[in-house]
């Protein structure tokens, strides 16, 4: 079996939802192309459509509304051993530990996007560095 | 967002066309649903052969149009699940809440 060289993809979008598809379908590339990924393939491709389409709805959502030319940017790095994908915001940010998770025996409408997150990869971060905020998303690949 | 909407054996059939659900679509699919129950159409099927991804948002657009078809004593299922898609309401349990059909075939027979 041939090894996945180590690599990145950076994209800058508008904090417009119309390129959520453009993100969430080179998640699914990236997935589906992983080599040195032992486990399912075609699930890892579509949890990581879900997660970066979730990460950057996120932004989106958080972006400095006040300035339309705000922008998500978004870096995928592919290691050997471990995907991290950082989402960064303009926005006022949030608290990510006060996000509970959704109350399975009365679902709600939101709050979905997050618990995806959290359950389907295997750490999340949010921190305020300077100007912007940054979604640290980690997922092993072993 | 590509909607085809039926009428057949008393069910208001929703065929969504597009491949993906999103925080870019969501929204039109659930001012669809909800429109229709406001035309009286409670009995709902969203049919979602074609849709090979749904998030978040998307699933809390057909959980808006559920609750809301219930509150007028009609109910909304689905049907035509892809595996990937079916795993996104099973992970959220989802799959307890709606009636999930495997095709339209099925709900006619169990109407029956």
């Amino acid at each position: 079996m041939s090894s996945t060289a180590n690599f990145q993809v950076d994209v800058v979008i508008p904090t417009q939802t119309k390129y959520l598809h453009l993100i969430g379908s080179i998640g699914e590339h990236i997935g589906k192309d992983l080599e040195t990924f032992s486990g399912d393939r075609d699930a890892l491709a579509y949890h990581l459509n879900l997660v970066l389409t979730e990460a950057t709805t996120n932004a989106i959502k958080h972006a400095n509304l006040d300035d339309p030319k705000d922008t998500v940017r978004i870096n995928i790095d592919i290691q050997d051993q471990e995907l991290v994908i950082r989402v960064y915001d303009h926005g006022q940010g949030f608290d990510l530990e006060t996000i509970p998770n959704p109350d399975f025996d009365h679902p709600k409408e939101q709050g979905m996007g997050l618990f995806f997150i959290k359950t389907l990869m295997d750490s999340v971060t949010y921190k305020n560095i300077g100007d912007c905020n940054i979604l640290e998303i980690r997922k092993l690949l072993t | 967002m590509n909607i085809i909407e039926e009428k057949t054996n008393g069910f208001n059939i929703l065929f969504v066309k597009d491949e993906r659900i999103d925080a870019h679509n969501s929204a039109e699919l659930k001012d669809y649903i909800l429109h229709m129950i406001e035309q009286e159409k409670v009995n709902i099927i969203v049919q979602l052969e074609h849709v090979k991804f749904v998030d978040s948002s998307g699933l809390g657009a057909l959980l808006s149009g559920f609750k809301h078809a219930e509150a007028k004593s009609g109910k909304l299922s689905l049907s035509n699940l892809q595996n990937q898609v079916l795993s996104m309401f099973e992970l959220t349990r989802l799959n307890r809440v709606f009636e999930i059909h495997t095709d339209l075939k099925e709900v006619f027979e169990i109407d029956n």
